[in-house]
């Protein structure tokens, strides 16, 4: 094959032919446009669209791109914003991805972001380039990629198909993100039934730059290069497109490739090295990564977003397969490239650098002032548009939404009044059901398949409550990020349930020391064209905006990703929550496991009866009804100062966050990874006002358990006091090693032996 | 004291590797793959990653880079130079050790604190740890079972060439639990372990791994 050979010119669709021959027949609808749509985009043009406009609007005006249905509800995150939110803000949403000012002249932008659709098609590959597309945009906005995370949602661990796409998902995440050289974090694996015929992969990443170096989307400066690096263009990921090929070409075109793209993690670490050598010396102007839409994105947002037009040309795109039409160059989603806009005085320097890196770069356009985007392919104009019409103004859909009826009932069948253990016996047995159960289980067959050491920063990974990566060397400054979403809470009601994934998920960086600084969220649901799901996505979306307001942490960037769905089954409402925290001395973090035996362990903040949607009633009772636990942000912001204040001053050595599971669980998880995963023991005694049951096994929200020296207890208590903040003295731990135990007075003790092989048995018995 | 860590396209542990110099009291100094110059460094790591993508087989690539000519040859006349996991591969690639590290037994990568004993402390890169030494390093590979013909892991045992050993668990599926190798005059180490990853307790394991990189700079001393 050559890269000359030209497709039989005289079916070219140009917009000459289009303005000549205005009444030929479209594939709209097969490219999922609405007629009012296509109506649309011909009234912009002033006569129909080339194939090459329609494969462009298509894709653009996609719910994926475009936001159609969300965006109305989406606005709320930046109208209820306070400049107490703004004040550490230095991007916002609408970019790649959101940037903070950490302090000390760093900066950090992350972001997480869906790719669930292909990875249930694919599991290995889509997994990897949803790894892939989020490092990328994290590239894109002039930063170093430091770390990645991936909240994953499957079906029931027992699945049929749960075998096939989890191992996939799995290798995909670390082929791709450990060849990159990217420590894995952290993150989430969470199995319920709603997920079976589409599970959710979410990737994070976070990236770190100096303040100056921070770079934006747009292609500014009439006479400036657009330059195109990376892979080549291949027929990878063009999905429906192909009815527009086979459309304009006669004879029988190539084979259709899988429309889930094919991962490159070598291609994309040769990407970041030379991009970061590239902004080192200060060559772009501006810079955008090709992911979904592939160059249509790329050209009209780069467009739209600078000051004047841009003309490409279409031919000079090196191609790994020499027969691709000009729409399906357009549409292809080929990973591992990048745009990016130069002064001509740059050029060379910048092609040096990609040669260095043996990474292909080719000019393929220029920015000019005709507020146009042109694409010429041979010498024929085959694309003329606004480019804001393709990229920023597409259509916006009010969708009806309205609250089911069968939510009253599913409210109504509480989990309360279910059958539960008493006696101590009873109450041994239940913890360790829930232990070793698919959601509360350790996670390390998982997690080992990730590279969490490399490139020597890593200081809290999983199972810690959250993340925490050193940014620099000698002041200690750090950040940590954690993942959250209960989508049973979101399911009974997603106000509340949006609300605890962002209290948890700022707790669990508070947890660690850090204190929160921003979020950004992957919001997972149904069809939009459910009023039902989509008044989930309504609540949710405005219970996360409130809720930002109240803990005073913007919302910088995202992703919504709708349709995910089994037929008429939608997935549990999934709101994943990404809080990011700043710590100014990484060695002062507090790990979630117990340190020492001789330690006093508080239980912070109030516990009450709150088990509808807990894991106890999923796990023992296969339950899903009442109210979620009651959310309250003003006292989980004590909670997080208390955590953090305590934290620096050396109060505490370990805190765990209580969440799923209740009290017990994280008592588990606290002996477990106690002293470097050896085991620290622990006695505890219930309070006298509640069942043992409740408190052991409640979610109540705005709790964690931590490990004071005793040397610092009265200086702890006093703080808590002064705050006026909940906080008992339920045990001391105890014993070190397997033997140790957890002991329950009056009610049970069990060995961390026997927790340990119940806890860690789990996803290794099913994987075998 | 300098030591050269080589940076092929797609290495990833080189920045470790030059902090862990650091660590131990040395000067790191980065070289580049494509250059035919040691810039005059006493010492050399190739450090872990996936150069040229473990496209091929994993080091067979790298094998064949500039620099590489020069790190022969001056392994030849005594250079120390100590291979970490793709840097060990590299290593066997180029013959400068016997052996080959193929796909873990498991078939999936691997990321854990692994246990070691250190059975030959008389390398270039071991001379800091006790005789029989149990240290606990990283270990994260998804080709790293070492294999050999019988003959071959006689020799290396009966001439003392085992460095390590995997302790408690075998990670990979290593014959002979075998860690790392040596060449016959000791200056040149293959390790598929990761000591850059065990130089400070705040970000790994603990602080086992810093002997392998104090053992060169003393070596160089002596």
């Amino acid at each position: 094959m050559t890269d000359t050979a030209q497709p039989t010119q005289s079916h070219l669709d140009t917009v000459d032919v289009a303005t000549s021959n205005p009444d030929r027949e479209q594939p709209w609808a097969d490219l999922g446009l609405k007629s009012d749509e296509y109506a649309e985009i011909r009234e912009i043009l002033g006569r129909r669209p080339t194939s090459s406009e329609l494969a462009m609007y298509s894709v653009m005006w996609s719910e994926h791109c475009s936001y159609k249905s969300s965006k109305v509800h989406l606005r709320q995150f930046g109208e209820k914003m306070t400049d107490e939110m703004r004040a550490h803000l230095m991007v916002g949403i609408g970019e790649n991805a959101g940037v903070v000012d950490i302090g000390d002249g760093y900066a950090v932008t992350f972001k997480v972001e869906s790719h669930n659709h292909p990875s249930y098609v694919e599991p290995y590959q889509g997994a990897a380039t949803g790894v892939g597309g989020i490092v990328r945009d994290i590239l894109a906005m002039g930063a170093r990629p430091v770390a990645v995370m991936d909240p994953l949602r499957f079906g029931p661990l027992d699945a049929p198909d749960t075998h096939r796409v989890l191992p996939g998902i799995v290798a995909g995440v670390g082929g791709y993100g450990n060849c990159l050289g990217l420590p894995n974090i952290g993150g989430e694996a969470v199995f319920d039934p709603t997920y079976a015929g589409n599970p959710l992969v979410n990737a994070l990443c976070v990236g770190v730059m100096r303040h100056e170096q921070l770079h934006l989307a747009k292609a500014s400066g009439a006479g400036n290069q657009v330059i195109l690096y990376g892979a080549r263009t291949g027929g990878d990921g063009i999905g429906g497109v192909s009815v527009l090929a086979s459309e304009t070409f006669d004879e029988t075109g190539p084979a259709k490739r899988p429309s889930v793209q094919v991962g490159d993690p070598f291609m994309e670490k040769l990407l970041i090295e030379c991009t970061l050598e590239i902004f080192a010396e200060d060559l772009v102007v501006g810079i955008q990564d090709l992911g979904g839409a592939g160059l249509s994105c790329a050209t009209s947002e780069l467009a739209s977003a600078g000051d004047g037009g841009m003309h490409v040309w279409l031919d000079r795109v090196p191609l790994r397969d020499s027969s691709l039409a000009p729409e399906e160059i357009l549409m292809s989603e080929s990973q591992e490239r990048m745009m990016a806009v130069v002064e001509p005085a740059n050029v060379e320097r910048f092609l040096a650098i990609c040669e260095k890196w043996d990474v292909d770069a080719t000019v393929v356009g220029e920015v000019n002032d005709s507020g146009r985007l042109t694409i010429e392919w041979h010498g024929q104009t085959v694309v003329d548009v606004p480019p804001r019409s393709v990229a920023h103004d597409g259509p916006t859909y009010q969708r009806p939404f309205a609250r089911p009826d069968e939510q009253d009932t599913l409210q109504a069948d509480v989990a309360e009044t279910l059958d539960r253990p008493k006696t101590g016996d009873e109450l041994k047995a239940t913890l360790l059901q829930l232990v070793g159960s698919p959601n509360l289980c350790d996670k390390s067959w998982i997690t080992d398949q990730y590279d969490r050491y490399v490139q020597g920063n890593t200081v809290l990974a999983q199972p810690e409550d959250s993340g925490m990566v050193r940014v620099d060397e000698s002041s200690n400054l750090g950040v940590a990020v954690s993942t959250d979403c209960n989508g049973r809470f979101a399911r009974l009601d997603p106000y509340t349930g949006a609300q605890l994934a962002l209290a948890e998920s700022f707790r669990n960086v508070a947890t660690t020391g850090a204190r929160p600084l921003a979020v950004s969220d992957c919001l997972n649901f149904g069809s939009p064209e459910d009023p039902a799901v989509m008044w989930q996505f309504a609540e949710a979306a405005r219970g996360l905006a409130d809720g930002c307001q109240a803990l005073g942490i913007p919302v910088t960037g995202g992703n919504v990703s709708l349709y995910n769905q089994t037929g008429e089954t939608a997935i549990l409402p999934t709101p994943v929550v990404a809080v990011l925290g700043v710590i100014d001395d990484v060695t002062r973090r507090t790990p979630a496991g117990f340190v020492a035996p001789g330690q006093q362990i508080y239980l912070l903040g109030a516990t009450r009866e709150e088990l509808s949607g807990s894991e106890w009633a999923h796990v023992v009772h296969g339950h899903l009804g009442g109210l979620p636990p009651r959310v309250d942000l003003a006292a989980e912001k004590a909670l997080g100062d208390i955590l953090v204040n305590a934290s620096r001053d050396g109060l505490i050595d370990a805190a765990h966050d209580v969440s799923d599971g209740g009290l017990a669980q994280a008592l588990v998880e606290a002996c477990l990874l106690g002293a470097r995963k050896q085991g620290i023991g622990a006695r505890v005694w219930l309070p006298d006002d509640l069942e043992p049951f409740v408190a052991l096994f409640s979610e109540s929200a705005g709790r964690a358990i931590v490990a004071v020296p005793r040397s610092e207890e009265v200086r702890f208590t006093d703080m808590c006091t002064a705050r006026g903040f909940a906080h008992a003295r339920i045990g001391v731990t105890d014993g070190e090693g397997d033997d140790a135990v957890l002991d329950v007075q009056d009610q049970f003790s069990v060995t961390l032996g026997e927790l340990r092989a119940t806890w860690s048995a789990t996803l290794p018995a099913a994987f075998a | 004291m300098k030591v050269g860590v080589v940076t092929f396209p797609g290495s990833l542990d080189d920045v470790d590797a030059r902090r862990a110099v650091t660590v131990a009291g040395g000067e790191p100094v980065p070289l580049w793959h494509g250059d035919h110059d040691l810039r005059g460094v006493d010492a050399v790591v190739l450090p872990g990653g996936f150069s040229y993508g473990d496209y091929l087989r994993c080091g067979a690539i790298s094998r064949f880079s500039p620099v590489m000519t020069e790190v022969v040859a001056a392994a030849g006349t005594g250079l120390p130079v100590l291979g970490i996991c793709n840097g060990f591969q590299i290593l066997c690639e180029s013959h400068l050790l016997p052996g080959a590290l193929i796909r873990n037994d498991h078939q999936k990568f691997v990321c854990r604190d692994q246990r070691l004993r250190i059975e030959n402390n008389r390398t270039a890169w071991t001379s800091a740890y006790d005789a029989d030494a149990e240290v606990t390093v990283v270990l994260k590979n998804g080709e790293g079972s070492y294999v050999a013909d019988e003959d071959t892991l006689d020799r290396l045992e009966g001439e003392g060439r085992v460095v390590a050993r995997y302790l408690d668990v075998n990670p990979n599926g290593s014959l002979r639990d075998i860690a790392g190798i040596t060449n016959e005059r000791g200056n040149v180490v293959g390790l598929m372990p990761h000591p850059e990853h065990a130089v400070e307790d705040l970000t790994g394991p603990g602080t086992d791994g810093l002997g392998f990189f104090t053992s060169v700079l003393r070596s160089l001393v002596g």
